[in-house]
């Protein structure tokens, strides 16, 4: 399995890759990716400094152009698909179906994988972006249970890669207008979730108010860790039940799992977080290198080391948020 | 069918259940519906693979009579689809080999591809032009927008595309805005979703979900989570249909859909002035209207017809 590791910054990029990134996957500048934040992302300079880095190490770049071509500015995207090609990308992973169409037409010798933002959840799916536009991967979408992931590893001829560790996504990735609905720009749409411009942290006698587009999200007692106020980690009230209705600040970790995806053919392990700093990215790369190594060598005696959690628990987000009463069991 | 710059007289479509109902209230509102003056009605199961008061055979002899009423029966194909049972259904719907579907996943797309005309539906993330005219060329007759897509950005993508193809609008209820693997639901009366005891069709119109402060935000429904406030896109009729929207998407509500229904009725036979309908649709709405999506705010936002 091949480990694919993000990239906000350069930095990040060169972490990733001498920790032991098999594949880092990175932005332009703007909204043509869906991670959209100020100071992330790349511009021609540092992404060709980046691809000449990666491939002097054996590591491949792969430019993430995963947002809807908006109305009026479609071609910025179509553009950002020639510039990848041209500063020589081992891959674009694309959401649009209309831009794969251009890139697989413009460029049919570039790499295409199909982005988690594609909403792709079954092989019939897949199978269209591959037959359509001959797409190489598809990043699954994190709602599938495993024997779900193995049946459509099972029918298609695309390599499939899932999500190993990070923010986890509650909602089908493409499929979330959330942040639109209380922000006017979502993920699909500006290539971000919550902006952090619709953010309003307000300090009030008894607690510490998060609001996002006016919205309040959360209040924060003192002495609680203040989560970054995304849609659907925030308290909300339900038949005046106080809770996480949609889940708790919590990360995705599938390091036990490892040697069931390796079993059943996953071509590729992803690490979410280009909005994550350089610390964060070496340590998740270099302890998933380690585990994804061992896993390899010896699958029957893989196990999770107690250490490798404990690197990893160091650069969760501060968001462990105590689960306490409200805490409803997910399965 | 050439699409012309001149205002057409639009369809009014009653969009897919989005509620889990009790087979008594869902065959009664079916019932119902028959006589409203609606075009187009969308059935069938979209959001949760579990629900089971009626089955496809169900909907698709409901399609039967709403086609023997003189309207366009569509089925409509799930909005997530996860294992085999689900694919199992969506191929049935696909293959039914008499109505027309409506696909709101990728997998029915390539099903239906070259082979019969289908609509592509609001979960297709259909932003621009070019990927709207990749699925005309699959086969799709008609396309539900996206409900992200402000009024400009519609026009925009129809003014751009060579495309032969209706469009639909989401035009009133509340907004689908998101779906998840999770049942939201059954979390919240802690169960788990493969032992969910079917709870969610205690809410005839969703969970209300509100702030901290009281203030209603968002409805779970199932796996799927929608505004709590309404979207009216009445007052922009005349708009709509000069940027060439064929069809207007009614979302069902379980109290005074017929009132919603004839409201749009009126403005779409001229009877009423799209102002004046929209008043009189203030009384069928079951909670506060919203519009932010059609002027590219915030869904959320209500400018209303600024008159």
């Amino acid at each position: 399995m091949r480990l694919v590791c993000p990239a906000g910054t350069p930095p990040s990029l060169k972490a990733a890759v001498d920790h032991g990134a098999d594949d880092v996957y990175l932005g332009f500048r703007g909204a043509t990716n869906a991670r959209n934040f100020a100071g992330l992302n790349f511009d021609d300079r540092t992404i060709a400094e980046g691809i000449a880095y990666a491939h002097r190490k054996g590591a491949r770049v792969l430019v993430a152009l995963n947002t809807f071509p908006q109305p009026g500015t479609a071609q910025r995207w179509e553009a950002d698909v020639d510039r990848a090609a041209a500063l020589g990308a081992d891959a674009i992973i694309v959401a649009d179906a209309g831009l794969l169409r251009y890139a697989s037409r413009a460029h049919p010798q570039l790499r295409l994988h199909l982005s988690v933002q594609g909403s792709a959840t079954n092989h019939e799916a897949i199978n269209f972006y591959h037959e359509r536009f001959g797409i190489a991967r598809a990043v699954l979408p994190r709602v599938l249970a495993l024997e779900q992931v193995e049946r459509v590893i099972g029918r298609t001829p695309v390599e499939i890669e899932v999500f190993g560790f990070g923010s986890l996504s509650i909602m089908v990735e493409g499929r979330c207008a959330l942040s639109s609905y209380a922000t006017g720009e979502s993920p699909n749409t500006h290539g971000g979730c919550s902006p952090a411009k619709a953010i309003r942290w307000q300090e009030t006698k008894e607690a510490l108010e998060s609001r996002l587009g006016g919205v309040l999200i959360d209040r924060f007692a003192p002495g609680e860790n203040p989560g970054y106020p995304t849609l659907c980690r925030g308290r909300f009230e339900v038949n005046g039940d106080l809770y996480y209705p949609f889940e708790e600040p919590t990360s995705l970790n599938t390091l036990e799992l490892l040697p069931k995806l390796q079993a059943m053919g996953a071509a590729a392990v992803k690490i979410e977080g280009r909005q994550r700093s350089p610390r964060y990215v070496e340590t998740v790369t270099r302890v998933w290198r380690a585990a994804l190594d061992e896993c390899a060598a010896q699958p029957q005696r893989y196990r999770v080391r107690p250490a490798w959690q404990e690197a990893l628990a160091e650069v969760s987000e501060g968001r462990q948020c105590t689960l306490g009463a409200y805490h409803r069991p997910w399965k | 069918m050439e699409m012309t710059a001149a205002p057409a007289s639009p369809r009014i479509a009653l969009g897919p259940l989005t509620y889990y109902w009790p087979r008594g209230r869902t065959l009664d509102f079916y019932s119902r519906a028959l006589s409203w003056p609606v075009d187009i009605v969308y059935l069938g199961e979209t959001v949760c693979s579990r629900r089971h008061e009626l089955r496809l055979a169900d909907w698709i002899d409901l399609a039967g009579r709403f086609a023997d009423a003189g309207k366009e029966a569509v089925l409509s194909t799930y909005e997530l689809i996860e294992n085999d049972a689900d694919l199992r259904i969506m191929r049935q719907v696909v293959e039914n080999g008499r109505f027309r579907v409506e696909a709101n996943d990728m997998g029915a797309v390539r099903l239906l591809s070259g082979r019969v005309p289908f609509v592509s539906g609001p979960f297709l993330n259909v932003y621009n032009a070019s990927t709207l005219e990749l699925l005309a060329e699959c086969g799709a007759m008609r396309w539900v927008a996206p409900v992200e897509l402000s009024g400009a950005g519609l026009r925009d993508v129809l003014s751009a595309t060579t495309a032969n193809i209706e469009t639909e609008l989401f035009a009133f209820g509340r907004l689908p805005l998101a779906v998840s693997a999770r049942c939201f639901t059954a979390r919240y009366h802690n169960l788990s979703k493969d032992h969910c005891e079917y709870r969610c069709i205690e809410d005839p119109e969703g969970l209300a979900l509100t702030t901290q402060d009281g203030e209603p935000f968002l409805v779970l429904n199932g796996v799927q989570t929608q505004s709590a406030r309404v979207q009216n896109l009445l007052p922009f009729l005349p708009e709509a249909l000069a940027m060439g929207v064929n069809v207007l998407r009614l979302s069902p509500q379980p109290e005074r859909m017929e009132e919603a229904v004839e409201a749009f009725a009126a403005a779409v036979r001229g009877d009423l002035d799209a102002v004046e309908a929209s008043r009189r649709l203030a009384s069928a709405m079951p909670a506060a209207p919203c519009d932010g999506y059609w002027h590219g705010r915030a869904g959320m936002e209500h400018v209303g017809s600024g008159t």
